[in-house]
């Protein structure tokens, strides 16, 4: 049933040679943990790519209940935590996963340097890395908001005075980051909005770059 | 490939060959844990169908004794309505008649064929007055529906059903509590 459906999609769109080309891409060996277990380093990558599915999946399901207003903000926080079904399960990966990309992606980045995958020709790859890098504390430190509790506010407010700390222009990325002269609604609205719009939006061109960098340019040959 | 598929297909009476075990194992494997991702998601999504409707009752701040079997009064409350992490005192009507064994009818007056405010019959003083064809007392605005004192729709109306009623208490003091909403059939039975 199954396969006769996939065989008639495939009969007009021809869709064999684009999984085929994923799924027979071959693992080299210096790179297979199933060869040399110490070879589970190559895996840190993946694992990030991994995580950030699912803290972009577990994000779209929290955006369900989760209202970015300063009066509703953390009551529907509370709401998904002590209300919804597993809705506490749904913010505890979103929670704990986003640590986790922070970990993973830095593992990555550890490994790419000590085996040396930075250099030539793999130059490019490793800005894009960085770029990913920082887009993802951007995730943290926009994301830390949203729940609008004490340590939301008191860290974005932080936050907000080592921008405005910069010479010259500081008090203008200040006022221009929180939309305002003070974290508020304004602040809320537009972390909210780069959390779930320019940053994912940023993150997904990055990482198609970072693929396809990466497999016109095969992973890096063993030490 | 065929030389190797008929040996293993030879040697493993089944018909499992090694490869389509591996698949199996693998593909089971990672649709469990994709399940264990996933699982929370839905739940989570499905979580409004558990919630049912408002089930509270208030008082209506009437007895009982304040109405009567010939004519509905018109009884403003605030219904409480708990809605995600907002709960409000919403304030609304109902029309309440006593039927002719005594318990008391709190009509809602949302009409049912497109939800209008239907309106009772009143009088020059404000205060509720017999029909004026005898027969049908709540006449809804928008569409002409026209319904009984006890909120039964006339046969040309387009309202499908009657008037919904509220669940009613009384406590010992006499006052009317007025609950949930409940639809009726035609023939003013409450079916759910």
């Amino acid at each position: 049933m199954l396969k006769k459906a996939y065989d008639w999609i495939d009969e007009r769109l021809n869709v064999t040679p684009l999984w085929r080309d994923v799924a027979d891409h071959e693992v080299p060996a210096h790179v297979n943990p199933a060869i040399k277990m110490s070879a589970f380093v190559y895996c840190f990558g993946g694992l990030t790519f991994l995580v950030i599915t699912t803290q972009i999946l577990s994000g779209m399901f929290l955006a369900m209940y989760y209202t970015p207003d300063i009066t509703n903000a953390w009551y529907s926080v509370r709401y998904i935590t002590d209300e919804v079904l597993l809705g506490n399960v749904v913010r505890g990966m979103h929670f704990w996963g986003a640590s986790l990309v922070i970990i993973m992606m830095f593992l990555h980045m550890l490994r790419v340097f000590f085996t040396g995958a930075y250099k030539k020709p793999r130059e490019m790859n490793w800005v894009v890395g960085v770029l990913i890098f920082f887009v993802v504390l951007g995730f943290g430190f926009t994301g830390y908001l949203l729940p609008w509790d004490q340590k939301a506010y008191w860290a974005t407010a932080v936050g907000a005075q080592l921008a405005g700390s910069i010479p010259w222009i500081g008090p203008y990325i200040q006022t221009l980051l929180l939309g305002s002269h003070t974290v508020g609604a304004l602040t809320l609205t537009r972390f909210f909005a780069i959390h779930v719009f320019f940053l994912p939006a940023a993150l997904l061109v990055l990482l198609a770059l970072h693929f396809i960098m990466i497999r016109a340019q095969h992973i890096a040959g063993p030490l | 490939m065929s030389d190797f598929q008929q040996r293993a297909s030879h040697d493993e009476p089944s018909g499992l060959s090694r490869r389509q075990f591996l698949t199996y194992a693998l593909g089971g494997t990672g649709a469990f844990m994709a399940s264990l991702v996933a699982v929370p998601f839905v739940v989570e999504t499905l979580d409004p169908i558990r919630r049912g409707g408002a089930n509270r009752f208030v008082n209506s701040g009437h007895k009982v004794s304040e109405f009567n079997k010939t004519l509905p009064q018109l009884v403003e409350f605030r219904a409480h309505r708990d809605d995600g992490w907002n709960s409000a005192d919403i304030p609304s009507r109902t029309w309440v008649i006593l039927q002719p064994d005594g318990t008391p009818l709190a009509m809602s007056p949302i009409c049912t064929h497109l939800g209008c405010q239907v309106n009772g019959t009143l009088g020059p003083d404000g205060k509720p007055a017999p029909a004026q064809d005898g027969q049908w007392w709540f006449h809804c605005p928008c569409h002409g529906s026209k319904y009984t004192v006890y909120g039964i729709q006339s046969p040309g109306s387009p309202a499908p059903r009657p008037l919904d009623v509220h669940t009613v208490k009384v406590d010992e003091a006499g006052y009317l509590y007025l609950g949930p909403l409940q639809q009726r059939n035609s023939s003013g039975q409450v079916i759910s």
